[in-house]
């Protein structure tokens, strides 16, 4: 069989979930608050943050083979990649 | 390890089932790797056909100025149709669906693929997209007419059936997206002991980075679909300029997967490529490592260069200079392979069959058409040149005579492992020649009218590009005839051609060291890898065991 | 069990399932789905920097407390699918049944609220080719038409989501999943998280521009 599989206390999650529950009312409140051009960079940031918890704790990948961290990696660096290029239209139009 | 004359009272896999039905349903519900690799194999060809047939009436319509057998309505969703058909029916699984399934887990030691029931659900969904694709053109309002690219504006004015067959491509890539997964899975988790990623041969490379454009790539055409299906239907403006959209970022999102889909089509036989010249030159590949780099190379630099199919679109410059450079990046992996490939030719012991024939073809023709790449990557060139018929023998260069040729090639190759019988070899090397007098007759022309002027996808033309039409009429009478005779030997081959030896060729890859056909199982145990993949030095032991 | 050993006892040994190699395949699906929805986020992001303050103004007309409730919704169904899990893994088969069933139940609320909110709009004459919207500037009716597409794109998955963590519940109740091998609610899991990433990036580019 597969390596011994790695248990997640409950405690964890319950710890993750309250955690992005207080991302949330953050990134709420932020909102009401006009920060001119850093809104955006800051929103997406917090999504970033809530997203890596997901990912890691929930989804399990910090703790899996790191085969699937590589996987991860290579799929979103591509669709970053995609994003910077068209924008090399969009912005310079 | 049970081989040729043992296999006596060991059956084949037609012999033997993976379900407990026999006839038909034995093939329609199997899971076995090798019979849906042969149904894909059938089907894939049956479209290839009606492909060359659309093709020939095209060039029938155009051998005449003006009309000749149709109007210029019909001729919109001809060319359409010939697109829609040979890239998303034959060219994009072709190699992949047909010889990845058949191969892939055999080269690599295993029994089947990672998900057998996902790889005959592929199968039933490509099935399902090509009925679709043959529905929408009975379906009032017509057949599709605007081009395989759909581009916005016209694709949401035209009240051809665009939703339907647009749909039907957005299944098929699904289709696509299965066997990517399948086989990404299955060269991670089901090589034999002692196969790590260096010893597998350079098909499984190629057929693994292009399973990984499949994953990647396909969901951006699949959404650029959706969005124009929606926009049709509920006029939602995501696209339509008279709403504000922006047809440019429809072109981005359409090429952004379109592009890497031509490596999709290449990289698998380029793959092929480096099966079949170390078994007829009867040595090791130069530069193994360099091939097998190179094919991740080109799939994940194929990512980067899509505009360069929008140089004229209206883009900004720094896009277009960016693009151009990225353009020009590519072809340093490509370069690479075609070296090694002739490096290994030389000093090699060369054995002139079918197969290296066809692969001798491809690199002259495959090189014509990579090398008028860098005309149209050039964006001081291609503004002359784009959207004429410049453009089409480029891509005909590179996706006919490279990935077809290469499909042949494969077809060649693999037949008697495959069918358990030989062709007629004098027949075949006869086709090669019709076929390549007939290829660059209808082709080469076309490099001259466009540089012309002459546009593509025109119905009719100026009395001044009537004779070099004509002359590629003719080149499309001759390269279609050497086809369908090609069909006809091979076809005869099946039920009459002498049997095959497990080993007919000389090759050292684990194909060849199982029966012809496979038993179900491909192998009675699984082999422990111990040589490089080309190790000719084991070719003896090899034939001694049979 | 060594890359070696597993493989000859897959090989030869059919009835053994690859737990990895399933996960990997799941992934491997999930990533054409970040591929997907993030076409569809290039569109937005495109549009939104062309048309910023057109955004903006149309932003306003969403909202925001049905779009945060919807977000923590979403969030606990997440935690509560991970505990399902937990549980399984614990042979609690008992909790595990609650916290899907409580899944499932959340993942039907947001569908609720979605119906509502969509409602609102259409009362409003918000919608594709309607007359209200054609009459707006360009950028908001791009706006209202990313919002449709991506909040229903994202809908559609939420429903696919209960389809199959439904099955997992049967499958749970029938002894198919098991405390040796819940596989298959571990890869519905990780579907259903994704589904959630999905919305952790719609609700701050939809609902929080302000």
């Amino acid at each position: 069989m597969d390596k011994q599989h790695h248990k997640i206390e409950i405690s964890t999650y319950i710890i993750v979930w309250l955690s992005l529950l207080a991302f949330t009312s953050i990134t709420v409140t932020i909102a009401g608050i006009s920060l001119g051009k850093y809104t955006l960079l800051i929103a997406l940031s917090i999504a970033a943050i809530k997203s890596a918890l997901v990912i890691n704790i929930f989804m399990h990948i910090k703790f899996d083979e790191p085969i699937f961290k590589a996987f991860l990696a290579l799929s979103g660096a591509t669709l970053i990649i995609i994003f910077v290029l068209t924008f090399f239209d969009i912005i310079y139009r | 390890m049970a081989n040729g004359t043992i296999a006596l009272s060991e059956k084949n896999f037609y012999e033997v089932s993976t379900n407990k039905y026999s006839g038909i349903l034995s093939w329609l519900l199997t899971t076995d790797h090798k019979r849906i690799g042969l149904m894909y194999l059938v089907s894939i060809m049956f479209f290839f056909l009606v492909g060359v047939i659309l093709g020939v009436l095209m060039r029938l319509e155009l051998l005449t100025p003006g009309r000749t057998i149709m109007s210029a309505q019909e001729y919109n969703s001809l060319f359409t149709l010939h697109g829609v058909i040979m890239i998303f029916l034959f060219i994009i699984p072709g190699i992949p669906a047909a010889f990845g399934n058949f191969f892939l887990p055999i080269q690599i030691g295993a029994r089947d693929v990672a998900f057998p029931r996902l790889n005959l659900l592929s199968y039933y969904v490509y099935v399902v997209g090509a009925i679709l694709a043959l529905t929408s053109l009975f379906l009032p309002g017509g057949p599709i007419d605007t081009g395989w690219t759909f581009y916005i504006p016209y694709s949401v004015r035209t009240t051809s059936n665009v939703s339907l067959a647009i749909f039907a491509a957005f299944v098929l890539g699904f289709s696509s997206i299965l066997t990517g997964i399948n086989f990404v899975t299955t060269v991670h988790r089901l090589r034999a002991p002692g196969m790590t990623f260096f010893k597998m041969p350079l098909f499984v490379w190629a057929t693994y980075a292009t399973a990984w454009i499949q994953i990647i790539a396909t969901p951006v055409v699949g959404i650029t679909i959706l969005l124009v299906i929606i926009e049709r239907a509920f006029g939602v403006g995501i696209f339509d300029p008279a709403l504000g959209g922006d047809p440019i970022l429809y072109q981005h999102l359409f090429w952004i997967y379109s592009h890497p889909a031509v490596y999709i089509m290449i990289l698998p036989a380029m793959g092929v490529v480096s099966e079949i010249i170390p078994t007829f030159a009867r040595r090791t590949i130069f530069g193994y490592k360099a091939i097998a780099m190179s094919s991740l190379a080109i799939a994940f630099i194929g990512y980067l260069v899509w505009a360069h199919h929008m140089f004229t679109s209206g883009m900004s410059d720094t896009a277009r200079w960016i693009f151009s450079l990225l353009t020009f990046l590519v072809a340093v992996p490509s370069g690479v392979k075609v070296f090694n490939w002739v490096a290994t030719l030389y000093k090699g012991s060369i054995d002139p069959q079918p197969p290296l024939l066809w692969v001798m073809t491809f690199i002259f023709l495959f090189s014509i058409g990579g090398l008028t790449g860098l005309v149209l990557g050039s964006l001081a060139t291609d503004i002359h040149v784009h959207d004429t018929y410049f453009v089409v023998a480029h891509f005909h260069y590179v996706m006919f005579g490279g990935t077809g040729t290469i499909f042949f090639a494969a077809i060649h190759y693999w037949f008697p492992k495959m069918f358990g019988r030989m062709y007629n070899k004098k027949l075949a090397k006869i086709t090669i020649i019709f076929f390549f007098i007939g290829f660059n007759m209808l082709y080469f022309t076309k490099f001259i009218m466009g540089y012309m002027g002459m546009p593509r996808r025109y119905y009719d033309y100026l009395p001044q590009f009537a004779g070099l039409q004509k002359i590629s009429t003719v080149g499309s009478w001759i390269l279609a005839s050497s086809i369908f005779f090609m069909f006809g030997y091979l076809i005869y081959a099946l039920f009459k051609g002498p049997k095959a030896s497990a080993n007919p060729w000389g090759g050292v890859t684990l194909e060849w060291q199982i029966p012809s056909p496979p038993p179900l199982e491909n192998f009675k145990e699984i082999p422990t890898i111990t040589h490089e993949p080309y190790d000719f030095s084991q070719l003896k032991e090899i034939n001694n065991e049979s | 069990m060594n890359h070696d050993e597993n493989v000859i006892a897959m090989t030869q040994h059919h009835a053994h399932v690859d737990k990895v190699g399933a996960k990997m395949g799941m992934w491997l699906f999930l990533f054409t789905e970040v591929l997907l929805f993030g076409g569809m986020f290039l569109v937005y992001a495109v549009y939104r920097y062309q048309y910023s303050e057109q955004f903006h103004i149309a932003a306003m007309e969403l909202n925001t407390t049905i779009g945060t409730i919807n977000t923590i919704i979403l969030l606990t169904s997440s935690l509560t699918m991970a505990l399902s899990i937990a549980y399984i893994e614990r042979n609690k088969k008992s909790l595990s049944i609650l916290f899907l069933s409580l899944t499932i139940l959340l993942a039907l609320i947001f569908l609720v609220n979605k119906y509502f909110e969509w409602s609102a709009k259409f009362e409003h004459g918000i919608y594709p080719r309607s007359e209200e919207l054609l009459n707006r500037p360009s950028g908001q009716i791009l706006f209202f038409g990313l919002y449709y597409v991506m909040t229903g794109l994202h809908g559609l998955h939420v429903v696919i989501g209960i389809i199959v963590l439904s099955f997992m519940l049967v499958f749970l109740l029938k002894n198919k999943i098991t405390s040796e091998n819940y596989n298959k609610l571990e890869n519905s899991g990780l579907y259903w998280h994704l589904v959630d990433l999905i919305w952790i990036f719609l609700f701050p580019l939809f609902y929080l521009i302000q």
